[in-house]
């Protein structure tokens, strides 16, 4: 079973001092600062990479401005995240899926922080500088959707049409939006927190053996001991 | 009465057992071709056994089960196909194939019919298995077949003209377009004096030799000029619909086929039958097995080269032959002719 | 109106014709080349509109083989997800599984020992050798040669061997762990692994004589589907297809340091001329250098632990990171977002061929039809890596 006590909460002790900027990614900052000026809600870095937050109407200027100005010609991907906690799997009641990890219900946030639910993430790289950075922006649920890059890295036509097909969220500007991994009558949008992982709804953890009946005989009451598991 | 190995047989006869040898030829020559190479050849130059089973010494028995396996399916014929097209287009390949063991001679005295024009015959009458495969692609009510049909058919009428080209450099040599008197010319010619070999035409002709290969390979469909048969996008090409025995028709056509041609050449280039210096009943009997070596060997060639090339592209194929082979090829009918006159 | 049956007759014919040659009409042709295709790795299905012979735009539809694993991963434990990793690009295995390792290992501060790193890279530039070989003998099979293929297959058997030998699994070894390895290499592998690079050596100078030396094949892939370097970048298509167009970045020297690159003595391919057989050229290039630095790493490989101290439940504190490797088909990422739990919030994972792939509705524009074989096997893409 779980250990409540072992899942790290946010303590309220001092924040430790936080480590400088590396020297790239401070570079970096300052020339998209300049260029964005009051785009940039925050910024942070993690493990060496620059993580900039922009506003919503300074999604596409700020992949120009990567593109022009820091050289970065190289687009990673372009992906989307949801900050709601997952609700548990199987409903609330006692038992549900024991094999999955439990998160923390708290909707924490990560680096750079975050406004709302969703968020769309991208990573450019530079391929003659060797620098990189991440773009993050808040997209709000009320107007869910954002200006579309693939102008400026073409690249980005398929990266947005699968955060819309995941997520749901339009991309103005995108030519020709349509379903790219699912198929065209598919309803929902699967990484979203709260569209559940089928599988284990229709098959509970640790999955019953379907025992057929001998010709004849009652079905058996009790379902197999825990053999089922692989139907995933 | 026609003296036949020393022994006199009425005209009937004769006809029958040649009928009786012809159809029984190409099966055989196909398999033969089949197993040895397509089967044994080719695995052992990629490293692995090929079938080892059937029949028990090294699956000897592989393709007659196939063939059996053919003829016992099921015949499915498209609904919208042209029937009596569909059903026609595998007979008139293999009838060409068919035709063209007439003039192969097998011996000074074993050839179904040794025409004045033979080389002439053979080359027109190979042409016609065009028709057949345009009425395969035709008939199959299906539009890759009819691309594949038309792709197929440009390439072969592209590549009869530098078949027909490279052999008329022998015909210059050897004064006579049938068959025997080649072979008789090659048997009984000397290189530089000696006559140890006889003179076979691929000393003076190679570059005719080397053309006859390629506009063959051609011919037969074979990579390096397989984008017919071998579409990767269109599976197989004009044959995509058909099944069972007819298939075998098409496949038997193509290995029939490939027999022949290799006879051809080792007729017109390397001598054919003839063993010099033996003449009479002994070239009868030894005439067929030498005829059969030549053959293997030039097949030999012809197979190697089918596994090792990638193959060509529609346009680069069409390039080769009307920018290179045939310009090459009459330049070696010039370069025969001025010899012949000069020397 | 009633007519007699000679003009009903003519009236049939007249309709048949008509019938006929709206039929055989070549422009606007649409040509459906899968999903299942003997020329594309896997259920890929590209909907290309052709005029006669030449494309005129060309849709490649995907996700015949999504698994959803993005999804999957916010359901599972870490242990559990490196199983799941290994199947996204089934070919290279193991070089699957190392982005991932080091993410989760950065996020808890944990560092394999350097027996564990050394080992890891020998592993990862294994599978680099097997896949590449295969795709030597595997593209001249899409070209027309079928006999490279067969040795294409024979040589990755032995990589497969030694994989296997220490790994226990040739194609799905999942032999990593979070602070090492599974367990330490058997005896005698390093001289096997010795015997296998010769043989490695000998067979890409094979492949070199017989299919970069052909002319037909260098006929078939010159100046077929260039890729612009800047048009690459901006599609995301990376590893040796962006090499082929002369682009001089290698994550393995130029990324964020990760196993032991920085500390062999190797050298990044490149080729100026972005065309089929320029990728070709580059990967049998890359074949030998990969073997070059195992031979490196067998020489220098040290001794100690390949296993460091990890609780035996593993919860990786919160943060977020993004490790990017240099993998066989390009470059393969995690972003990892975790909020301290046994398994990951998010993680995003960026796959080489997706990108890849997102080049051909570009790259197909005008080419000849035997062409689009050509450009897509010397993409060389594996379905899992596109759909994960």
């Amino acid at each position: 079973m779980t250990d409540a006590e072992d899942i790290p909460i946010v303590e309220p002790e001092p924040e430790p001092e936080p480590e400088p900027m590396p020297e790239t990614a401070a570079r970096l900052l300052a020339q998209l600062e300049k260029e964005l000026k009051d785009g940039i809600i925050e910024a942070a870095h993690t493990f060496g990479d620059l993580v900039v937050r922009v506003a919503p109407e300074a999604w596409r200027k700020a992949a120009e401005v990567a593109r022009d100005k820091l050289e970065c010609d190289y687009l990673s991907f372009v992906s989307g995240i949801d900050w709601m906690p997952a609700p548990k799997v199987g409903g609330d009641e006692a038992g549900g899926d024991t094999s999955a990890p439990v998160q923390p219900t708290e909707t924490t946030y990560g680096v750079a922080g975050s406004d709302g639910r969703f968020q769309v993430f991208a990573r450019v790289q530079s391929t003659t500088r060797h620098h990189g950075l991440t773009l993050k922006v808040d997209v709000d649920e009320a107007a869910f959707s954002l200006s579309s890059w693939v102008p400026v890295y073409p690249g980005a036509d398929w990266h947005e049409r699968e955060t819309w097909e995941m997520f749901g969220i339009d991309f103005d500007g995108h030519p020709g939006m349509r379903h790219l991994y699912l198929p065209a009558e598919f309803e929902g949008h699967p990484l979203r927190k709260d569209f559940p992982l089928l599988s284990r709804e229709i098959k509970p953890w640790p999955g019953l053996v379907d025992v057929e009946p001998m010709p004849g005989e009652e079905p058996s009451e009790e379902g197999g001991t825990g053999q089922g598991g692989g139907g995933e | 009465m026609t003296p036949l190995l020393a022994v006199d047989v009425a005209w009937g006869w004769i006809v029958a057992i040649k009928t009786l040898v012809v159809l029984s030829i190409i099966p055989a020559g196909a398999l033969i071709l089949g197993y040895v190479f397509l089967l044994k050849m080719m695995s052992h130059m990629q490293s692995r056994l090929g079938p080892m089973d059937p029949g028990g010494f090294h699956g000897w028995f592989q393709l007659i089960g196939d063939g059996i396996k053919f003829i016992q399916k099921e015949d499915i014929i498209p609904e919208q196909a042209d029937r009596r097209v569909f059903m026609a287009a595998p007979v008139v390949v293999l009838i060409s194939t068919f035709l063209l063991y007439i003039v192969v001679p097998a011996g000074p005295r074993l050839v179904v019919s040794d025409l004045q024009m033979g080389v002439f015959y053979a080359l027109a009458v190979s042409s016609l298995s065009v028709i057949g495969i345009l009425m395969a692609g035709w008939g199959s009510a299906n539009k890759y077949a009819l691309l594949g049909a038309l792709r197929a058919a440009a390439q072969l009428i592209a590549y009869e003209l530098p078949l027909v080209l490279a052999v008329v450099g022998v015909v210059i040599q050897a004064g006579s377009m049938s068959l025997q008197d080649i072979v008789h010319f090659q048997q009984d010619g000397s290189l530089f004096g000696w006559s140890g070999i006889g003179f076979p035409l691929i000393f003076t002709q190679i570059l005719g030799f080397l053309i006859f290969l390629i506009a063959a390979q051609a011919e037969l469909t074979q990579t390096p000029f397989d984008m017919p048969v071998a579409e990767s996008e269109l599976v197989a090409g004009y044959m995509v619909e058909y099944t069972g025995f007819r298939f075998l028709f098409f496949f038997m056509g193509e290995f029939g086929t490939a027999f022949a041609f290799a006879g051809i050449a080792a007729t017109l280039f390397l001598g054919g039958w003839s063993i010099p210096h033996v003449h009479g009943t002994m070239a009868d009997v030894l005439g067929p097995i030498v005829l059969f070596v030549k053959i293997m060997l030039v097949s030999f060639l012809i197979f190697w080269v089918r596994f090792t090339y990638p193959r060509f592209r529609e346009d680069q194929l069409q390039a080769l032959a009307w920018k290179y082979l045939i310009p090459l090829s009459l330049l070696n009918i010039l370069a025969t002719g001025i010899f012949k006159v000069v020397l | 109106m009633t007519v007699d049956f000679r003009t009903e007759a003519l009236m049939q014919k007249h309709l048949a014709d008509a019938r006929i040659n709206v039929e055989l009409e070549t422009e606007g042709m649409v040509l459906n080349l899968g999903p299942q295709h003997p020329a594309t790795h896997g259920t890929l299905r590209v909907v290309v509109k052709l005029d006669g012979e030449r494309v005129v735009s060309a849709d490649p539809v995907i996700g015949y083989m999504h698994r959803g694993y993005e999804k999957l991963t916010e359901f599972r434990t870490y242990p559990q997800i490196t199983t799941l990793i290994n199947r996204i690009d089934w070919l290279s295995s193991f070089a699957n599984e190392v982005p991932f390792i080091h993410a989760a290992e950065a996020l808890m501060g944990v560092e394999a020992p350097p027996r564990a790193e050394y080992i890891r890279t020998i592993l990862t530039e294994l599978s680099r050798i097997a896949t590449f070989v295969l795709f030597l003998g595997e593209m001249a099979l899409q070209v027309g040669a079928i006999t490279p293929a067969f040795y294409g297959f024979r040589d990755r058997e032995h990589v497969l061997n030694l994989i296997e030998a220490a790994t226990g699994g040739r194609f799905h070894p999942n032999f990593n762990r979070i602070g090492g390895l599974k367990i330490d290499l058997p005896s005698g592998w390093i001289d096997d692994c010795r015997r296998v690079m010769k043989k490695i050596f000998d067979s890409v100078d094979e492949f070199e004589e017989l299919v970069v030396g052909n002319e037909i094949f260098e006929v078939r892939t010159r100046g077929v589907g260039v890729i612009p370097p800047g048009v690459g970048a901006g599609y995301g298509v990376s590893g040796s297809n962006l090499r082929a167009s002369g682009v001089d970045w290698d994550l393995r020297r130029d990324g964020q340091p990760y196993l032991v690159y920085r500390d062999l003595d190797w050298k990044v391919w490149t080729h100026p001329d972005g065309d089929s057989f320029a990728r070709y050229w580059v990967r049998m290039q890359e074949t030998r250098e990969s073997a070059r630095m195992v031979v490196q790493m067998l020489d220098g490989l040290p001794a100690g632990p390949v296993m460091a101290k990890v609780p035996r439940i593993i919860k990786v504190p919160e943060g977020e990171v993004w490790i990017n490797t240099e993998n066989p088909l390009g470059e393969m990422g995690y972003y990892l977002f975790s909020k301290g739990a046994t398994g990951p919030f998010r993680c995003k994972i960026r796959s080489a061929s997706f990108s890849n792939v997102s080049i051909l509705p570009w790259l197909l524009k005008g080419v000849y039809v035997p062409d689009i074989i050509t450009i897509l096997a010397s993409l060389y893409f594996i379905l899992g890596d596109i759909d994960r």
